[in-house]
């Protein structure tokens, strides 16, 4: 079983893509699909997680992922409020949302660290909302690239699924950018 | 046989859809927290004309109950749903759906009750109206509770029963999570429900009737009471016979008790809601070591079954009981006062031990349930039950 934990804050959208991704890898063919989100108090720009899991099997567990394989974060301001690498299993990655180098991450040296310029793919394809990029669906590109989990084609139509047909193109667009500038 | 689609989604999208699929004539709801997306994506299949469904937006859920209420009577097909506070602004018309025996279904996301204020899971919200004399059907996971709201209808429009139907799921666990669900075709849904035919409809204007009217002193009120609760009983055979009729359709089981293990197994944990799938794979896991373990997942909290319960859990050297619900001042949780008053005819004495849990949200780790297994296997060997119930994982 993989287990994906997200790091956004409310209103990116964390909630949204850890469904997106849930159906992106039931379109890549894991039979076993869950995502939970974890709602605190709903307020914008609060620190929140979510969690997704894939499994051969079905699967029935629950609760939230406190040891994650994959942990993802909307973007590095989230860095000096939560601890991406807690509970993190053995050959784990962190995804990190970020222009600054991977030296300057507070994150332990000995974490495996994917990091990706995903708000430019963003505003690049311009998903932008109220005037702010919305990182969310560009992410599950990155996610996408760094984890061979989903395919780019599953996140694809996973998001033409979950938007009308010209906000999709846009999002779809950015994550197709986002998984190529993802340095697996 | 069905045609069944596999689709990824939540607890509250796949009731919306198993609800459009049982076309309700009417649908009042009060659409702000603390309802459920259910009742906005089944506004959204109105707008669309996907479904041809009074919808009534009301002022409160003290309302949208009452709504229901008149439209039931008036001879409709009701559904709603509600949580949390509006299951409890609702007390009054919960009752009065029951009393007169209006085949109401509505879906309830299990939510804390305040204070202090708390949008979680737990079952404190229909535990507190366990007694209002609604049948209650509990999901572990998205597709029961689509299955559930399904079988919903049937039972309580059968004409044996004719009592409203609540069908639960947990608050932002089944509610929330994306899940794999097997959904039928409209035409199976429809012939399953079948049309309804009211039995004293108000708007029947050859048989005037008159529903829940004064039956004070020397009036019959008693005896509607006794009624009731021999409609409740009656409820059991159809629950079953429902549920089997469905389970041929499906392919998926029904009994109002779920049990796993249980063959051979020593100690066991009751459970009933979304936790059951975290005690089930701690419980593979125990068995895969070796330990005779099992589980015990209630499906059907009103009527209780008892037969069922007593039967299950005959023989064992310790059980568990895990409740998302107080009752303070009681001996222990709702579910816990009846598994043990269930076991009370049973010639051997078996412990059992409440364990209150996740009140609010709070998150059920594996490493608790596991706690609970080794309670019980430390029980089993000989160590002295814990006196009282335990509050698991509280701080």
């Amino acid at each position: 079983m993989h287990e994906i934990r997200w790091h956004g804050r409310g209103g990116q959208g964390a909630v949204t893509s850890s469904k997106i991704l849930a159906e992106a890898a039931f379109r890549s063919g894991w039979s076993g699909v869950t995502a939970a989100p974890s709602f605190g108090a709903e307020r914008r720009g609060a620190p929140i997680t979510a969690s997704t899991r894939m499994d051969r099997e079905p699967i029935r567990i629950l609760s939230q992922v406190t040891t994650p394989d994959v942990v993802v974060v909307l973007d590095d301001s989230l860095l000096a409020v939560a601890n991406p690498a807690a509970g993190l299993k053995p050959g784990g990655v962190v995804i990190v949302n970020t222009v600054r180098p991977r030296a300057e991450l507070a994150i332990p040296a000995d974490v495996r660290v994917v990091t990706a310029d995903v708000t430019g793919s963003a505003l690049a394809a311009g998903v932008v909302v109220g005037g702010q990029p919305m990182v969310n669906t560009a992410i599950l590109g990155s996610i996408a690239a760094a984890t061979k989990l989903v395919t780019l084609e599953s996140v694809e139509a996973a998001i033409a699924d979950a938007f009308p047909p010209g906000p999709a193109a846009k999002n779809i667009e950015a994550a197709r950018l986002a998984f190529q500038c993802t340095n697996a | 046989m069905p045609t069944q689609k596999t689709i990824a989604a939540t607890g509250n999208t796949v009731v919306a859809e198993a609800m459009r699929q049982c076309a309700p004539d009417v649908m009042a709801a009060y659409p702000i927290t603390p309802q459920t997306t259910i009742v906005e994506e089944f506004a959204a299949f109105v707008a669309k004309g996907r479904v041809h469904t009074e919808y009534i937006t009301v002022e409160s859920e003290h309302s949208a109950m009452s709504a229901c209420v008149g439209a039931s009577a008036a001879g409709a097909r009701v559904m709603t749903a509600t949580s949390s506070q509006g299951l409890a602004l609702m007390w009054e018309e919960l009752h009065i759906a029951a009393g007169m025996r209006l085949p109401i279904v509505m879906a309830n996301a299990n939510r804390a009750l305040s204070a202090p204020i708390n949008i979680h899971c737990d079952h404190g919200d229909i535990m507190g109206a366990r007694d209002t004399g609604w049948i209650a059907l509990f999901a572990e996971t998205a597709q029961e509770a689509y299955d559930n709201t399904i079988m919903s209808v049937r039972i309580a429009e059968n004409e044996s029963v004719l009592l409203p139907v609540m069908s639960c799921l947990d608050g932002f666990i089944t509610t929330h999570s994306i899940d794999r669900v097997q959904v039928m075709d409209d035409e199976s849904v429809a012939g399953f429900v079948g049309e309804y035919t009211p039995a004293n409809a108000l708007l029947d204007l050859e048989n005037p009737v008159t529903h829940g009217s004064f039956a004070g002193l020397g009036g019959p009120y008693f005896e509607f009471k006794k009624a009731q609760r021999e409609a409740i009983e009656r409820s059991r055979k159809v629950i079953n016979d429902v549920g089997a009729e469905f389970s041929e359709l499906s392919g998926r089981p029904f009994g109002m008790i779920e049990t796993w293990g249980m063959e051979d197994a020593e100690v066991a944990i009751v459970v009933i809601g979304s936790t059951a799938g975290n005690v089930r794979h701690v419980a593979r896991g125990l068995r895969d070591a070796g330990a005779k373990v099992g589980v015990v997942k209630v499906r059907c909290f009103r009527p209780f079954p008892f037969a069922e319960i007593a039967e299950a859990l005959a023989g064992l050297k310790a059980v568990a009981v895990l409740d998302r619900a107080e009752s303070f001042g009681a001996e222990g949780g709702p579910l816990f006062l009846e598994v043990r008053s269930a076991l009370y005819d049973n010639a051997e004495r078996v412990p059992v031990i409440d364990y209150i849990y996740g009140l609010g949200g709070s998150d059920v780790k594996l490493e608790l349930i596991e706690s609970v297994y080794k309670d019980l296997s430390d029980i089993a060997a000989g160590v002295e039950a814990p006196a009282g119930l335990v509050y698991l994982g509280s701080r």
